[in-house]
Parts: C-alpha cells; structure tokens; sequence
C-alpha cells in the first residue's frame, strides 16, 4: 500500500515507531500532488522546499529524541482564508492576490506547535462565497470521483485533496456548509465545530458571527485528531468559549449507548434526490441496528433557514470585506491610468459646459475605491456585498437584518426543544449529488437553495458533521449529516465512528486515484 | 463673566465632546496610545485593519468610560452592545468604526455648572449619552509640493474615545465654555483624559441655532454643526460668531429650521468666522451593524454603585464644602479647585494645619499660585510642605513675625527649601520690644526736628521718611507701629 492511502492514525504511529520518516511521507504525498493536482487543482500554493525542510527539521528533532507535537510530521493542508506569516493567503480573490500576512491565524500557529507540515494552500470559492469552488478568481478545483464536476465548496480544495489522497488532514472552513457540502459531495469527513470552539483569529472573515474552522480527513478519528489540536479558547478572540477541550480521539470509539437519533420531519421533502434519501434511510437503519431509537422531529423554521442565512452572511460580509479598498494593501487599480481617464473625462465636461457632470465626477479617491474593488472582487462576491449593503440601508434594517436575527433565534430554539428529545439529528448534506462544472453558474439562487441542510447548524452554532454514506449509481459519494448540542463534539464524534465502524464507505477511493495505484 | 442678554434671539446650543481615555494601550489591542511617537509605529495587525484580524475589549477602557459616565449622573443600562459605523475613508482601516449606537453604554445623565448670567447659581446641563468608541486614524495632506499628496498614519486608530453628547441646554457661547471647563475638571478629576485639546485628547463639536419670535410666533433657524475648534475659547468664538452669522442669515432669508437642510461648518480660527464643510457627505447613512466579532456588555446595578461609591468627591461637592467649611469665597474655592486635586489637598492640610483656612486659601491662592506660575512648577514639586506652610501662617496669628516680612521668609523657605522657623532665624526677625521701639522712635523724632516742625504744620505724609529711618536701624519694626508712634511723639514735643 502506498503511504498516501494511510489514515492520519496509522501514519503517526508509522512515524512514532520510526517506520517511516515525514520527509518521506511528505514526499510522497508532493508526488501524488505532482501526478493528480494540474488536473484536480485542489492547491492554490505548494512550498514543497519548506515543507520538506520542516519534514526534515521534525525527523531529526525525533531522532534526537526531542519531545514533539501531538501531529509531528503529518503532513496538513489549509484553506487559503487563514492567515500564515510564511505565503502567501489569497483566498481565491484578486483582491488578495499578493497579500503576505503579517501574522499567523490561531490555527495555523496551532498547527505549526503541534509539528505538523504544512504542505500547502487549498483553493476555495473566493472568499469563501459559494458552494461549488467556481467562484475561484484562480482555477477550477474538480471532482476526484468525477473531474467533470464540482467538488463542493467553499472549501473544495481541502476536500479535493483529501479525496485524492493528496493530504491526509485539512483545515477548511464552514460559514453555511462550506466544510460538510464538499465533505459530502467528496466522500470524505468534514465536521463544523461549535461556533466559539475554535478561534477565528486569522481567519480572513466572510460572515464573523457564522464562520468556523473545522477539519476535513478520511476517517472521524483523523477528525478527531485534528480537531483537538486546533480547538481551545483563543485570547485574541473574544468570541471563542473558554471551555476545555476534551481529547477527542481518546474516547471516541465508545459507542453511544442507548443512542436516541432524530430524523426531521421537514428535511424529506420534494427536491431531494431519492437515491440521497434512500442512502440516508439506509444509514438510520444502521444505527438501529447499533441499538439507536429513531425519532421523528419537527424544526418547524428549518423552512426559513436558508432565507435568514442570505441576508446575515451577506450583511456581515458586506461589512467584512469593507477593508479591501486598495488603500492599505491588496489590490489598487492603476493610478496613473485612473488619473488620466478622470482628466481626460474632466475636459470632456467642461468642453461640453456640463456644470452637473462635473459636480457629480468622482474624485481621484472615490474613483480609486470604486476601480480596486470592481477589479478585485468577482461577481458573486460583489453580489453578496450588494445583498449585504442593501439589507443594512437606512430603512430596510429592520425588515431584513433584524428580522432575521429574530427568526435565527426561532431556529436555534427548534433545536433546543429538539435535543430535548434526541441525542443526535441526522440528515442529508446535501438535496442533490456533486452537479456538473458550469452547470449551476447562471442561477445563484438555485445554488443558495442547495444548503438548506447545513446552513441551519451554522445558525444555530451547533457542530455538525459530514461523513460518506453511500454512492449514486454513478458512483458519486452521498454524505451523511449529524448534529448535535453546543459543545457536544465528542457525541458527535463518537455518533459518527460507531457508523463508520459499521460501514466501509470511508474507506472506497475515487477510481481516477484507485486505478493509478493499482495500475489497473 | 456675568452676560445680559442683549441680543433679539436665544442661542441654543448642545455639545458633543469626544474625550480620549487614559488608557495604556488602544481600545481593541495591545498598541500604545502615547501621543508624539512616529507615523505608524504604534500598530499591529487588529488596529490597522488586516484580514482576519479580530477587536479584543481593553476593559481598563470601558472602567474608565463607566467611571466617568457615573460620575456624569448618567444611567447605566444592564446591557451594551459594539455597533459597526461604516464609511469609506482612508484614515479607517477596516472601513467602519466600532461604536456604540442604539444600545450605548450610558444615558440621561447632567453637569452642574455655574450660570454665566446669575455667577455661581446652578446650572443643569443634560447629557443625552456618553458612549465608548475607536478612534480613526490621521490624515497628512501635503499639498506644499503640490502634487496633493496625502499620507496616513494609524497610531491613533483604535485609541479609546469617549464621546459625552449635551443636549441642547447650553444658552449662550459663554455657558458653552463654563460647561466644558466644568467637564474637563471633572474629567481631571476622576484622572480618566488628560484632556490635552492640543493633542486631540479633547475635541468639541457644536450644535447651535437660534429661537427668536418672529410676528409673534416662535421660531427656529437651521441647525448648525461646527467643528474644528481647537480651544475652549475658540468654542466660545465660533459660537459668537455662528449665531450673530445666523441672525444676520435669518433677517436676509427668513429660513427657518426644516427648511434647510443641516449644515456642517468649520471654525477658521485666522479668520474668525465659520465657513460650510462637505455637504455631500451630509446625508450618509452609516448601515450601523451589530458587531459579531465583539460580546455585549452588562453591568449589573451594584457594580454601577460601588463605582459610584468608589468615585470620591467630585469637584462641585468639593467646591461647595471648601465654601461651608472653609467660609471662602466662592471665587476663591473655584481658584482652588480649578488647579486640581492636588492642590486642593495641599490647601486643604495647610487650613487644617493653621486652622484659618481664610487665611490658608489667601496664601495658596496668591502667593503659592505666583511661585508656582513664575517657577513653571507643580504643586507636587512644592519645596514647602504643607504643614511648613501652616507654620508660618501660625507665626504671623503669633505674632513672631509681622505680617510684611511674611513674604520675605515665604521665598526664602522656598529657595532655601527650608523651614518657617529656620528662614525667619536666618533673617534675624524678632518681636521688637514696645519699650525698644518707644524709645527708637523718640531717638529718631530727637533728630529731626524739621520732619517734627513739618508734620506739626499739618504735613502728616513727612513721617514716611522716619519710617525708613526705622527700618534701617531695626529691620524688624512694623511701620504701621513705628509711623503712629511717630505721629504721637512729634505731636507731642
């Protein structure tokens, strides 16, 4: 077996015994992105010579017999949102396209004392707006269970290469679905923590009150592995929760005894592709025959879900991405170019005696402001800056913003009343399989409609988690949504594993990889 | 200054005061906010606005401005919240400020001040809220080499402002300036700003218009907001200013309020007058958003009133105790209290030392003031302790030392750094015996009988050289005492 196809937990006890060497695990996973990536384009950024150099750095430090990270010499990818002082972080936009941190996010500074390799930056719908990786302003991320369709987004670079065998571990994020969808859609684990469980300093923000950071990897206890390195109360966030964090990967293979699971009533409605819905009846039946007692719920303004999430995150993100101005850094149009046409404009008025033109020209500033944001944004984020701008007005706060403040509040208190009954929700991801690249572009709204099942949790600020379930006869992979309390990541954890030990589907392998390595 | 209202029309003005809080570091992170040091050293990632970067509450900051706005008879709602105000500039980093809006920290609170018309009477002022906020950055225009550049420098971004909105209370330019002195001791006071207006510790902006009865009906003219007032006096300036503009501008249009819409003018201190400010931006509407990156606040109502018990006595109870305990005047308690804390309490421990607190408050009011004006020297770098102070005020109630070589010993126990019993030792200053002086003075009338010939034929004022006579033999005789002995004695021969 190649060392690509190991999970994150058999390849730390590979490189704890010293059976092999993270130069050498690095390595081969550089030349897996060398062999799949021009085609998949899940990396945005590869330093291979620092990746190895830090490889190199953790093999000798273990030779010596020096204490190391709980990730030592595992090779990790991140999202190109979270800020990391040695590249560049882009996230997917022009706008950023030559920004350098100065500074590390939370997590990656995590990462880098835990000893993990960062092997590379994952491509991702700019700025993290949308659901399908196209709205990259640098490449299209593909399918590796069919590279003619989309991969999910907005992180689907990281669950690309996850997929792929590219990384074993990756950091995405998840503001509506962002880490479960392409999860889902990829076959592989995702999971949304608890808002506040992990810091959110660093991460460049799209909507604040809605992001979090979470793990992307093959197998729940990868997950766990990654999430327990990266969660903890953060000083430099204030809206991180100062609890302890349980070690997840310990105590995750106790099975939850008498579990009660909850199926929701609204969630099987038409729109869903019924062999998704037969896929995640399967799965429940799993689960009873693990011992669980099904449930049926009500989430009665789960209808609203998406509606309210469309006018808080673009709010927020109309206000979050106020900063790109082409002042202080990022993208600023060509001055001198600017200068000319607003002169050139300027004598075209007064040639003309146009008193009003000449009033209403902009000035060289405005004018600046207007170019380096035209220019660096593409049109979805420029679309949701528009929603966001227009909910916000003067006389259209109270009808858009507030309301759906106070219709997020009714969605949370669903599922208090719901966890009263059950223990954990499942659900399906997603209403639909990965669709076709450039399928979906001309309709925005069809691709907002899409995340009805996950933007919920993010909502509430409830962890979530995405994990295979089945495939399409097509073989594309069908993912499984569980959800759980606040703060109840090992519940969920530990939710996910008792399936996953029932079942293989985590452990299937696009063919595209698959027929590589076998050489069939 | 009393003012009688002369003028056809009542100038209506209200405040808004943004006050820089003493804080060590910014607002939302860890950066300095000392004044002076060079462009953008004093900033990091959260201040300047990078991605991903996330506000953190100095809660020092919110401590102060909560002190603050108790000691302003402010109500402190059990809840607050951090609200985005959003526009475009390139002194703001992120592209808004964090603020406090529809929820802010405190309201309905008032200061006392005196009534310019009815001095010393009390004087209500509103305060509609006091709200905690960042500040923005500063704008370099270099338009000397005429290319119009213009350059930023951050290190005030993110300093912790308090902004103290008046409601429109204030009825003349010079109750304006009595109000914000009024303030700015207060603020001194609770040592929350140092109140540096050069600095920009303390900025004002001015609301005012005028009501004025017109066919008998009153009216209003259009409110005006004036900025870019640098001193207190300047407030009171461009308020005279603003309202005779006003009169002159309502005789000629007849415009009244709602019929223009608000203008925003700049004082021009030069040229002392008021010109109108970026109207376009008048009408910008902020999109102010809860800000998801900050926690509300609450403050529970026992933690407002051991704040408020903790605050200590503020200036007017103080100012009204020195005048009942100390029976001063009350422009001497406002001289006294006008110069701080501290030498409050130096006056105080010299009254209580001397137990003449009149007298205590004659000498720190007069010659402690001057010294301290002439030397550029603060109460705490005083060589005389109080208690050295009260001693040599008790040499006088004593006796020991004659009233008028008390100035004289005062500077040498200044310069000496010594004490009173010491300087009048080393001045050789003693009580003259009566006998002594009797007899000094018959000697000197002995001696000269054309001052005694002179003062007979009705030319008192001759004495005077006699008096001088005196002083040089005997340093020590009162010349009060030596002129009427004189008097008496060459009357007599």
């Amino acid at each position: 077996m190649s060392l690509v196809e190991y999970s994150a937990h058999e390849l730390k006890q590979l490189l704890v015994s010293g059976e092999i060497t993270s130069i050498e695990l690095t390595q081969a996973l550089l030349d897996q992105i060398g062999t799949y990536d021009d085609h998949l384009g899940a990396f945005l950024h590869i330093d291979a010579e620092r990746a190895l150099a830090r490889a190199a750095d953790i093999d000798h430090r273990r030779q010596a017999g020096k204490p190391l990270g709980p990730l030592a010499g595992l090779p990790v990818a991140v999202k190109d949102v979270l800020c990391d002082q040695d590249g560049p972080t882009t996230c997917a936009s022009r706008m950023l396209q030559s920004f350098r941190p100065p500074y590390d996010a939370t997590v990656v500074a995590r990462l880098k004392a835990a000893d993990a390799v960062l092997i590379g930056r994952t491509n991702m719908d700019e700025f993290a707006m949308g659901g399908s990786t196209e709205n990259s302003a640098f490449q299209v991320t593909r399918n590796p269970w069919d590279p003619g369709r989309i991969p999910g987004g907005s992180s689907g670079g990281a669950a690309t290469c996850v997929a792929a065998r590219m990384a074993p571990l990756s950091i995405g994020t998840d503001t509506g679905g962002s880490i479960r969808q392409p999860a889902g859609l990829c076959g592989v684990v995702g999971m949304k923590p608890t808002y506040g469980r992990v810091s959110r300093y660093g991460l460049i923000a799209f909507a604040s009150s809605l992001d979090q950071v979470g793990p992307l990897a093959r197998t729940t206890r990868d997950a766990a592995l990654l999430l327990e390195t990266i969660a903890g109360h953060d000083p430099h966030d204030a809206t991180s929760l100062e609890v302890p964090v349980p070690a997840y990967s310990h105590s995750l293979e106790q099975p939850l005894a008498g579990l009660r699971l909850g199926i929701v009533r609204e969630h099987f409605a038409a729109g869903l592709d019924p062999s998704i819905e037969e896929a995640i009846r399967q799965a429940v039946e799993v689960y009873q025959s693990l011992g669980a007692t099904i449930q049926e719920i009500s989430l009665p303004h789960s209808k609203y879900a998406v509606a309210t999430y469309y006018v808080i995150a673009p709010s927020e993100a109309s206000s979050n991405l106020a900063r790109y101005d082409g002042v202080h850094y990022g993208h600023r149009t060509d001055e001198s170019q600017l200068q000319a046409e607003l002169n050139a404009r300027r004598q075209q008025l007064q040639a003309a005696g146009d008193e009003r033109g000449l009033d209403q020209l902009d000035n060289g500033l405005v004018r600046m402001y207007r170019l380096s944001r035209a220019e660096g944004f593409g049109p979805e984020v420029k679309r949701r800056i528009m929603l966001g701008t227009y909910a916000l007005s003067a006389g259209y706060y109270d009808a858009y913003y507030l309301k759906a403040l106070k219709v997020r509040r009714l969605i949370r208190q669903d599922f208090d009343a719901a966890f009263g009954q059950v223990d954990l929700i499942a659900s399906p991801v997603t209403p639909s399989v990965a669709y076709r690249l450039g399928e979906m572009v001309d309709d925005p709204l069809a691709m907002y409609l899409v995340d009805l099942y996950t933007v919920s949790a993010n909502l509430a600020g409830l962890p979530s988690i995405s994990l295979p379930c089945g495939f399409t006869r097509e073989w594309l992979p069908i993912g499984l949504q569980l959800q759980a309390p606040p703060l109840e990541e090992l519940r969920l954890l530990r939710g996910a594993h008792m399936y996953e030990q029932a079942t293989d589907w985590h452990k299937r392998q696009p063919a595209l990889v698959r027929q590589r390595h076998t050489g069939v | 200054m009393p003012e009688t209202s002369t003028h056809p029309y009542t100038t209506v003005i209200g405040l808004e005061v943004h006050v820089q809080l003493a804080t060590r570091s910014k607002l939302f992170c860890g950066c300095s906010t000392q004044f002076g040091a060079e462009p953008n050293t004093q900033t990091c990632p959260v201040c300047i606005g990078m991605p991903g970067t996330l506000p953190v509450l100095n809660r020092s900051a919110f401590a102060l401005a909560l002190k603050t706005a108790i000691a302003l008879n402010c109500h402190i709602p059990e809840f607050t919240k951090w609200d985005r105000k959003q526009y475009y500039y390139p002194d703001l980093p992120k592209g808004y400020q964090i603020s406090q809006y529809d929820l802010p920290m405190s309201v309905d609170g008032f200061l006392e001040i005196s009534d310019p018309l009815e001095p010393y009477a009390p004087l209500r002022i509103g305060i509609i809220r006091a709200h905690l906020e960042e500040d923005a950055g500063k704008s370099i225009h270099d338009e000397v080499a005429g290319r119009a550049d213009s350059e930023i420098d951050l290190n005030r971004t993110g300093t912790p402002l308090l902004e103290i909105v008046s409601e429109p209370d204030l009825r003349s330019p010079a109750a304006s300036r009595i109000f914000l002195q009024e303030l700015k001791l207060l603020l001194t006071y609770l040592g929350v700003s140092d109140c540096n207006m050069q600095e920009g510790s303390l900025r004002v902006d001015a609301n005012v218009n005028l009501h004025l009865e017109a066919n008998g009906q009153r009216v209003a003219t259009p409110i005006v907001e004036i900025k870019n007032m640098n001193s207190f006096r300047a407030v009171q300036r461009a308020l005279e200013y603003e309202a005779s503009r006003q009169y002159r501008v309502w005789q000629e249009t007849g415009q009244q309020l709602g019929q223009a819409s608000k203008q925003t003018r700049g004082w021009d201190e030069a040229a002392g007058l008021t010109r109108p400010q970026r109207s376009k931006e008048e009408s910008s509407d902020y999109r102010y958003l809860p800000d998801p990156d900050l926690v509300p606040i609450t403050t529970s109502p026992a933690q407002v009133e051991q704040i408020r018990q903790s605050l200590g006595e503020l200036p007017s109870a103080l100012r009204a105790r020195l005048v009942r305990e100390g029976n001063l005047s009350d422009y001497d308690a406002n001289v006294l209290i006008n110069q701080g804390q501290e030498l409050v309490d130096y006056y105080q421990a010299v009254a209580a030392k001397c137990n003449d607190p009149k007298t205590a408050a004659n000498w720190v009011t007069q010659e402690v003031l001057r010294e301290l004006k002439e030397r550029e020297m603060t109460i705490a770098q005083i060589p005389i302790p109080a208690e050295c102070l009260a001693d040599l005020i008790h040499a006088i109630q004593q006796g020991q030392l004659p009233g008028t070589r008390a100035r004289e010993v005062f500077t040498l126990m200044l310069n000496d750094q010594i004490t009173a019993a010491e300087a009048i030792g080393k001045l050789g200053i003693e009580q003259v015996d009566e006998s002594d002086l009797v007899a000094l003075c018959q000697e000197l009338i002995d001696a000269n009988p054309k001052i005694v010939a002179d003062v007979q034929g009705g030319k008192q004022q001759a004495i005077g050289a006699l008096i001088g006579q005196a002083k040089k033999k005997n340093p020590n005789v009162d010349p009060g005492r030596v002129r009427s002995i004189c008097l008496e004695l060459a009357m007599k021969s």
